[in-house]
Parts: C-alpha cells; structure tokens; sequence
C-alpha cells in the first residue's frame, strides 16, 4: 500500500485524479467497464426506464397484430369503436374532453371513461394515441434493425476489404445520399403507404443506411490496421474470423450509437412523413397523422394536439438520451466528471507527497 | 477534376433512378382515362403528347436528360408540368421564396448554435451545461410541424394580444429577470459568490430595464435613440476587439472606437436619408462606404499587424451599421401597425407576406418580410441550432484536449489567444464542411416549414408534383436539390482541404 501511495505521490494532482478514475476501472472488462459507465449516466437511465414504461402500456393497451400472432389489448376500447360523446362537464362548450386525472387528491382521480378525450365523432382519443404509438414504435425499430445492418455490412466489407469494392460501395452510397431523406421517404411513402406502417418502414430502412455505412467503413479502415489485426493474422485466422471477432467487436460502439441516433431521426421521419400524408394512411392511424388532422382544433379541444405530439417527443427524447449515455460510455476518451470528494482526496494526496 | 467527374456520374444515375421510380409506380392519366367526361378522351391525348408519356420511361429520360444538357449551351429545357407551364418558370418563381426562408434562419442557428456551443464546452459539467444540453436534446427531438403550432398558438397570437395594451404586467418582468439572470449567471460562472454576484446585478438590471421601457410605452413604438445607439457602440467596440484581438492592442480599440464616433455623429443625416429615398442599392453603398472607412481608420491608428486590427474594425463598423438599420426598422414598427391590412396584429401565422399592403415604402415592406420571416425562422432555428450546440461542443473539446493546447498555455498565452487563436480556429475546420453540407440540405428540409407557414416555395412545388403525379416538376425539384448537395459536398472537401494543410485532395494513396 504504501509503495502505490508513493506512486501517487511522484505525480501531480492531474495524475492523482487519473490514478483515482483508472482504480475504478482496474480487474474490469471492457463490457463490465462500459455497462458500469453507462449505468451511471443518470439521464440514460431515466430515459431507458420512461422508454420502457412506454412501450409496455402502448404495445398492451390496444390490439397489436405481426404477421400471424395477434395481442388483445386491455383498454376496452378499440380505434373503432364510437362510444357516445361525452358533453357533461367540458370547458367551455367543446365535446369529447379528456377524463384523466393526475391529482391524486381529486374525487375523479385515475383514467376515467376516455383518459385522453374522443375526437369528433366519437372515437376514444386514447385507443388512436396508443395505436400511433405503436405504428410509430414499429417503424423505428424496422428501420433501426433494417439500416443498421445493411450500413454495418456494407462499411465492414467497404472497409476491410478497400480497393475496388470500396470504391464502387461508397460511389453507391454517394449517389444514394443525393437524394434528401424526405424526398425519398415522400415518393416511397406516396407509393407504398397504403401497404401498411410494416412495408413503408422496410422501405424506408433500405434507403436510410448510408451515414452508418461511411461511419463503420471509417471504423473499420482505423482498426484493421492496428496491431492485434497483424497478430490474428500472421496467427493464421481467416478473413472471416478478423472481422467478426476482432475488428467488430472493437467497432460496436460506433455501431450502436448510430443505430440509436437513426432510430430517433426514424421516428420523426415517419411522423413527418405521415403529416405530410405520404406516409401511414387513413384508416390506419399513426401519431404524425393525428397531429395533423387535429392542428386546427387546437384552440377549442387541444387535447387532440397536445397527446400525440406528448409520445412523438418522450419517445424521441428518451432514446436521443440513451444513445448520448451510450456514447459517453463507449468513448475511452469520456471522463467521469471529477467528483467534489475525489478532488478532495487528490489534494489530500498532494499534501502528503509535500509533506514527504 | 476527377472528383468532379465522379459527382456527375453520381448525379446522372441517382436521377435516373428516381426518374424511373417515380414514372413506374403511378400513371398520370389514370383520372382521365375512367373519367365520363367527353372531352377526357382528347384531354388525355394533349396530355400523352405534351409529356412525352408515349415514350417508355428508360427513354422519356433522355428525353429529359437532353433538356438538361442544353443548359450548357443557354437552352435549358426541363420540359411542361401538368398544366402547361415550364418547370424553369416555376423553379425560378419558388428559389427565391424558399432561399429567403431558410437563409437567415441557418444563419441565425449558426451563430446562436456555435456560441452556445463554446460557452458549453468551456463551462463543461456546469449546471449551464447540463441545462443547454438537455434543452438541445429536447429541440432534436421537436417534430417541426409541432413546434410550429405551438408558436403560432403561443407566439403570434399571445404577442398580438399583447400588443393591444403594450405593457408587461409586473409578474411577469419578475419571472423575465429571473430567467436573464439564471442565463448569464451560467454563462459568467465562477466561484459561488461571484454566481450570486452576477445573479443579483443581471436580475435588477433586467428588472428595471423592463419596467422602464413599460413606462416610455417602449414595446408599442419601439426605438434606440441616438443615446442608446451610441452606447451601444462604443459596448461593441469594446466586445469586439476583447474578442478578436485582446483590449491591450490599443490600435484596433481606438479604431473601433471612432467608428463609434463617426456612427453616432452621422445618426441624424442618416436618419434623413432613410426618410427619403432607400432602396438595397443605397444601403449596399453604405455597407461599402463603413468597410472603406473601417479599412482607413485601421490604416492610420496601426502601424504594426494591420490586418488583425482592420479585420476587427470592419467587424465592429457592420455590427454598428447592423444597430442602425434595427433603429429604423423598429421606427418603422409603430406606423406599420397602423396599416390597412395589419390592424394592429403584427405577427402573422401564415404566409410569406401581406397582400393587402397600400404602401411601398422601402422600409414598410421590409419590415413586412421580416414579420412574415418570424415564426417560420424561430420554427427553422428551433430544430436545427441543437445540433450545432453539441457538433461545436463537442469538437471544441476534442480540440482543447490536443497536446498543441497544452503548448500553448505552456508558453504563457493569455487564456484568450489560447481560445480564440488555437482553439477556434481548429474547431471551424469541421464545422465548415458540416455547414456547408446542412446549408445544401436545407433547401430540401424546409418542405414542412413551408407547408404549415402556407409558404408557396420549393416544397410546395414538391408536394404538388407528388400529388398530382407530374413528373417533370418532380424531376425539376429534385435536381435543383440533388446537384445543390452535390455541389456542396465538393465545397465542403475543397473547403476541408484548403483549412487543413494536412489533407490533400485525390493524393496520398
């Protein structure tokens, strides 16, 4: 013990607060050292527990169908249905006015019959929020999932492999990246929205990949010359076996942090799109779509506007924190923010090695 | 030259591509062909011969491409929209409006996004940090169209409200104080009792600042005053040359400084030419004639490092000449309410500019524009500011953690020239090429901004094009675009280069 304090002694306070910061890290691997960095990112945790909050009530509320299997939803209303509008006890003379009260001292706390009002004809305001959720949440996850593995596939070969194929890759991408995102979603969408949120997110993801793909191919470019790449390979390992346990485990911070970065411009691809009314279409409801019927109402029923724009921006927001925690937590680079009490101890440090 | 090449290929085939695209998965005359109508029969005969629709796509493109191609020779042809006019006539009636939309407020976003992004980066892990980084979050995550109701709602319609009795209730100047002072409180830092220092200063000012303009009815007939305009440049003198070149380069203040004399002696007789005859030609002569004067007081205060001091006093001169055209515009602000077509609500939600204005004063339907620019811009600035807060941010302190930062302060540099001089300067180098390239997508990012504003410039044609199936406006939108982003993907590598002395471009294999 005593020689480690002598160590410390010999640096400054600079090298004092490292000494502190590289101690936590010390016996870890680099998952548990990213996973304990990013546990500690309060505003990721915080987002990464909304987000999930979120997605359970909006995936159980109302039914959801992929494909074969279909959920029951356990509000007791579903986007069809029109119960009767509600009159009694709305401000002013609008109609259909939300129910949900948050005041647990209130006499009407709880959802109520429509916790977030009926639109005009009757429709329960909750069930049509819920189902856009839903449509929107799909749509970011097909998109995330679709774009980020072709844009990983396609930078990792562009990337290891240069030379011609890169060429012709990133002249691929190059073109593709031409074309503003919203002008190819608008055509994609004005053509296939009417297949349904599933088939105009798989488009949408087949056209969204190229900033992932130059990224990766940067990544991997860097890291396939380093050191422990010559190693594995001069050790006889096959091409294969560089890039999928050497080289992309060392790129999957990158990775991930643009996945999550995609996914919340995804989001608010769809609704802009939806808005614009090239992307999900009437019958099928989704949250850009709501807004966008509902903008003129906002002075007599502003429920209408306010709830669909609430979930576009809680989700949007919550996963922009998740990939800011994500990044700081890959990035090796990224101090931890020197606590007051560690200062204290690196003075204390620095008292001692004068005092010596 | 080779790059050069390689962006018309890029251009040629994603036209091609979408080109084709479009033209398989919709049929312009479907509506005509079932329609019951007698003259559908011959109206869809003029339509298949005035677009070409009888010539399969693949081939319908070189028809186009051709047009194109004559752009080189001065015949550009982008052939008819759907109801017979050329796409070129449309394109060059909607630029404009959709340049004068985005511009300023890219502008705007960039100046606000950068500073914001500095002060973060040198207050890194303050609470003004954590605060400016979870409101640019927030932005990032604002659908527009959301924002934009918002505004209109909160905005517009509040501030018209306002307008009617111009006066600040005082729970409100409180809550104002309180905010301008938490803000700068953040910015200025420091120890805790400097915090409260400056907490305290900044709230009364502000506070009294507010009541006081309430009691000269400021907010209804605004104005700076040849007073306040002179204060306000000799605080512009100062600012400036503290940030270009430091306050003990004695030549660079005193050069500033009488550019701060000459604009408050000349505020009258200017004032005396706005009144009459303006146009853009005057005011760009006196944007010429302040630079000119700049460049002369430079030259006689400065014997050593002319080019510093001049560039700082021409910096300062248009700041003023800035202050001076806000004084006339704000003059303006209390006639303009008086108008016909205005009636005393002011800000506008919708659309790019009165149609019912009766005058034609110069500075009249200046003020009309900038007033139908307010939300649209706020909307613009919004959204896209937030990613020039963390890109600056974050670049700055990559910068500020390089081992020539480290020498620098080593040698003993004031922490200024360490800031300004090493570590801007190496922070703009990627932020240039980021610029240019958001600059380019703009044009094409405004298509929302403009549908909810009611604007009628490039994304409504868009729209239009899309809805109605006409592919030739289509084509017309997107190569305005596409070779817009092309273009400046090529700047931006031209730029990168030419500031990095360490990247060539098309060598180093």
């Amino acid at each position: 013990m005593i020689f480690r304090r002598k160590v410390v002694a010999e640096l400054g306070v600079d090298a004092a607060e490292n000494a502190i910061l590289n101690k936590e890290v010390e016996g870890l691997s680099q998952r548990q050292i990213v996973l304990a960095r990013f546990f500690r990112h309060r505003a990721a945790m915080i987002s990464i527990i909304v987000l999930a909050i979120l997605v359970v009530i909006v995936f159980s509320a109302v039914d959801f169908s992929l494909g074969p299997i279909t959920l029951h939803g356990w509000w007791k209303y579903s986007i069809t249905d029109t119960p009767d509008l509600i009159v009694k006890g709305c401000p002013g003379y609008s109609i259909g006015c939300p129910t949900l009260t948050v005041n647990p001292f209130s006499a009407h706390f709880g959802l109520g019959d429509h916790p977030f009002g009926q639109d005009d004809v009757g429709h329960d305001y909750f069930a049509l929020v819920m189902r856009g959720a839903q449509r929107s949440m799909l749509v970011t996850i097909i998109i995330g999932m679709l774009a980020g593995t072709i844009g990983t596939v396609i930078g990792a070969i562009s990337g290891f492999y240069r030379g011609r194929i890169d060429n012709v890759l990133m002249r691929l991408v190059d073109f593709l990246i031409t074309i503003p995102a919203i002008i190819i979603g608008s055509v994609i969408g004005y053509h296939f929205g009417n297949l349904g949120a599933t088939f105009l997110a798989f488009y949408l993801g087949l056209f969204a990949w190229t900033g992932l793909s130059r990224l990766v191919r940067g990544e991997f470019l860097t890291l396939r010359e380093r050191d422990f790449v010559d190693a594995a390979r001069v050790a006889g390992a096959s091409n294969r076996r560089i890039i999928f346990k050497h080289i992309l485990p060392n790129a999957v911070g990158v990775i991930i942090v643009s996945v999550t970065l995609l996914m919340s411009g995804a989001i608010l691809l769809e609704t802009a799109l939806s808005y614009l009314g090239f992307g999900v279409v009437a019958p099928d409801v989704s949250l850009g779509l709501l807004i966008s019927k509902y903008q003129d109402a906002f002075t007599t029923r502003p429920w209408l506007f306010w709830y669909p724009g609430f979930f576009i921006v809680s989700i949007a927001l919550s996963i922009n924190f998740i990939g800011d925690g994500l990044r700081d937590a890959f990035d090796p680079r990224q101090r931890r923010r020197i606590s007051r009490k560690d200062r204290a101890r690196s003075s204390e440090i620095k008292r001692e090695r004068e005092a010596l | 030259m080779r790059r050069l090449g390689t962006l018309v290929v890029i251009l040629f085939g994603s036209s091609f591509l979408l080109f084709n695209l479009t033209a398989i998965s919709g049929d312009p005359t479907e509506a005509l062909r079932f329609s019951t109508d007698p003259k559908a029969a011959y109206q869809l005969h003029s339509l298949i011969r005035q677009l070409q629709l009888d010539v399969p796509p693949p081939l319908r493109y070189f028809l186009w491409l051709k047009g194109i191609l004559g752009g080189f020779v001065g015949k550009l042809n982008m052939g008819l929209t759907r109801d017979g006019h050329a796409v070129t006539t449309r394109l060059v009636q909607a630029i404009p409006t959709t340049f004068r939309l985005v511009t300023i407020a890219a502008l705007i976003a960039l100046v606000l996004g950068i500073t914001l992004g500095i002060i973060t980066a040198l207050r890194q892990y303050s609470r003004f940090d954590y605060v400016v980084t979870f409101f640019s979050f927030l932005m990032f995550s604002l659908p527009i169209f959301w924002v934009a109701v918002l505004l209109k709602q909160f905005l517009a319609i509040r501030f018209n409200d306002f307008l009617a009795n111009a006066k600040i209730p005082p729970g409100w100047i409180l809550v104002f104080a309180a905010v301008t002072a938490v803000f700068w409180a953040g910015v200025i830092g420091g120890e805790r009792k400097r915090f409260y220092q400056v907490l305290g200063i900044a709230f009364t000012s502000a506070a009294v600042t507010l009541e006081a303009l309430n009691l000269l009815n400021w907010y209804a007939n605004p104005r700076l005053g040849i007073f306040v305009t002179a204060v306000a440049a000799i605080g512009i003198a100062y600012g400036v040359t503290a940030i270009s070149v430091g306050l003990e380069m004695k030549s660079a203040l005193k050069a500033s400084l009488a550019m701060a004399a000459v604009v408050t002696v000349l505020y009258y007789p200017l004032q005396m030419i706005f009144k009459h005859n303006t146009n853009f030609r005057v005011l760009t002569g006196l944007v010429i004639l302040t630079v000119l004067t700049a460049i002369g007081f430079s030259r006689y205060f400065a014997k050593i490092d002319r080019r510093a001091v001049t560039r700082t006093t021409i910096i300062s001169g248009l700041f003023m000449g800035l202050l001076i055209f806000i004084d006339r515009m704000m003059q303006t602000w209390g006639p303009y309410q008086e108008l016909d077509g205005v009636n005393g609500r002011p800000i506008p939600t919708i659309g790019e500019g009165n149609p019912q204005l009766s005058s034609h004063d110069f500075w009249i339907t200046t003020l009309d524009r900038a007033v139908h620019l307010f939300l649209p811009t706020i909307a613009l600035t919004l959204i896209s500011f937030a990613g020039y807060i963390r890109f600056s941010r974050g670049t700055l302190l990559e910068v500020l953690n390089q081992d020539y930062i480290r020498t620098a302060r080593a040698k003993g540099l004031s922490e200024r020239t360490v800031i300004v001089r090493h570590a801007l300067r190496n922070t703009m180098i990627p932020l240039t090429t980021i610029i240019v390239v958001d600059l380019a997508g703009l044009i094409g990012g405004a298509i929302i901004t403009e549908r909810v504003f009611g604007w009628h410039g490039m994304g409504t044609l868009f729209n239009e094009a899309i809805n109605t199936l006409d592919l030739n406006l289509l084509m017309g939108v997107f190569f305005c675009t596409a070779s817009l982003s092309v273009l400046a993907n090529l700047v931006a590598d031209l730029l990168y280069s030419a500031l990095d002395p360490r990247i060539r471009v098309g060598g180093g294999k």
